[in-house]
């Protein structure tokens, strides 16, 4: 019977974010940091960060049934992913980057070390990205993913699921996670997932929503991300300049 | 009004590359020609608790520039900003778990009214088996307002020294060495932040 070693360092909100060590992902038992951390007083260099200025330079590509570029379309069933990114006020983050990536819809990723026996799909990158709009609203058309075994533990499986990273205002708003899908026997199995304390598990389940669906095209998924973050005021402005 | 129910973290996984590493993704050199400042390499490993290359980690580096002003909206001093000069980078780890930049050293930022910070960049890891990227600070290892740093006297002194990349001069061009123990001994010093 194994028992599941759960650590005490925890980097933002307790309750809901995952120990650094949760030894059923065996992964973290030595990459994970010993030593309490640091706890200090926020300056501008967490309340700043690169989002504002990235944003500004990226193209936007969030059709990954056609973004490989090859002239054909990615095999599997179409689904439009959209929600909203917030921060902790529910205001919303605009323009900023989204960047996504994802299993094939056989479980396969286009990368030299993902070498199981699931097929590529020619066209299909599995990666794109886009800039939220003015109301904070991201939207991707892909594939559902497929479901993919790794070394973890003997039959190990990884539910479907989309990888999102958001640069966010400023840097302590930087966030890399996962969006499941709902109804998936194997969120029960999976201690990536399961490292995120019950209750707030279900915050990376996407919402089947028929209102996204579109007729005769794509099943709909919505799932909103919050972002931590200050409610941070200017430094050092000029009264003179407004 | 309710708070928004914050998202957890997940780990970037071992399959990240070809999305947060395209080409036009990775900034690995942060200067053009023009930019000003004192040309700086950054250099280091990311090493997991056996002292072992972490192969697959991500690393995004965040600093001020040659005048200590951040480019973003919240800073509003009235420092120059340099056009050529965004502050962020972002590589990948190779097999020997090095990672390398090439920017300018930033100049000094404020703490809060009174006092200054000395001259540092902020780091982050991400990578398979951290289930919530860490967060460090790269200092200097030449720069004398460290002994007033605000940030560094809250660090233990034994432990200072995991934030201060090390100057080597490698063909006449100035190096700092910056490794990132992830666990055990000389476990770098990580900010709940
Ligand atoms: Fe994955």
């Amino acid at each position: 019977m194994d028992t599941t070693t759960i650590g005490e360092i925890i980097r933002g909100d307790r309750e809901v974010f995952p120990p650094y060590l949760y030894s059923a992902y065996r992964a973290t038992i030595k990459r994970s940091p010993h030593l309490p951390l640091l706890e200090v007083p926020l300056t501008l260099t967490e309340l700043t960060g690169p989002g504002p200025a990235i944003s500004e330079i990226t193209p936007e590509d969030a059709d990954l049934t056609r973004n490989a570029g090859t002239g054909g379309e990615a095999i599997g069933q179409r689904i439009i992913v959209t929600g909203r990114v917030l921060d902790e006020n529910g205001d919303p983050v605009p323009n900023t980057l989204v960047e996504v990536w994802q299993a094939n819809a056989a479980g396969r990723y286009l990368h030299k070390r993902d070498t199981w026996p699931g097929p590529l799909d020619p066209n299909f990158l599995g990666i794109g990205r886009c800039l939220t709009n003015e109301e904070g609203v991201y939207r991707f058309l892909t594939i559902h993913p497929g479901a993919y075994p790794w070394k973890n533990d003997p039959n190990a499986w990884r539910p479907s699921h989309i990888h999102f990273s958001i640069l966010g205002p400023s840097s302590r708003t930087r966030l890399i996670t996962q969006m499941y899908f709902p109804g998936d026997p194997l969120h029960a199995l999976d201690p990536i997932m399961n490292a995120v304390p019950e209750p707030y598990r279900s915050r990376m389940i996407a919402t089947y929503d028929h209102s996204v669906t579109e007729p005769e095209w794509a099943l709909g998924y919505r799932w909103d991300i919050v972002l931590r973050g200050p409610n941070a005021t200017p430094f050092g402005e000029r009264k003179e300049n407004e | 009004m309710g708070k928004a129910p914050v998202t957890p973290t997940q780990t970037v996984g071992p399959f990240f590359h070809p999305c947060l590493l395209r080409p036009d993704a990775v900034i690995t050199t942060l200067i053009k020609p023009e930019t000003e400042g004192t040309r700086i390499r950054i250099e280091g490993r990311v090493l997991d608790g056996d002292g072992l290359p972490v192969d697959d980690a991500m690393v995004e580096i965040w600093q001020a520039n040659h005048y200590g002003r951040y480019r973003h909206p919240l800073d509003q001093r009235p420092l120059p900003l340099d056009p050529t000069f965004i502050g962020f980078g972002r590589t990948g780890t190779d097999e020997e778990g090095r990672y390398w930049f090439e920017t300018i050293k930033p100049g000094v930022v404020p703490f809060d009214d009174q006092q200054d910070q000395a001259p540092h960049i902020l780091v982050m890891v991400f990578a398979r088996g951290l289930l919530n990227h860490v967060v460090t600070r790269i200092y200097f290892e030449d720069e004398p307002a460290n002994a007033s740093d605000p940030i560094l006297q809250r660090v233990p002194e034994e432990r200072r020294g995991t934030l201060i990349a090390r100057r080597e001069e490698v063909d006449g061009s100035v190096v700092y060495r910056f490794d990132i123990r992830l666990q055990g001994e000389g476990e770098t010093v990580f900010f709940d932040v």
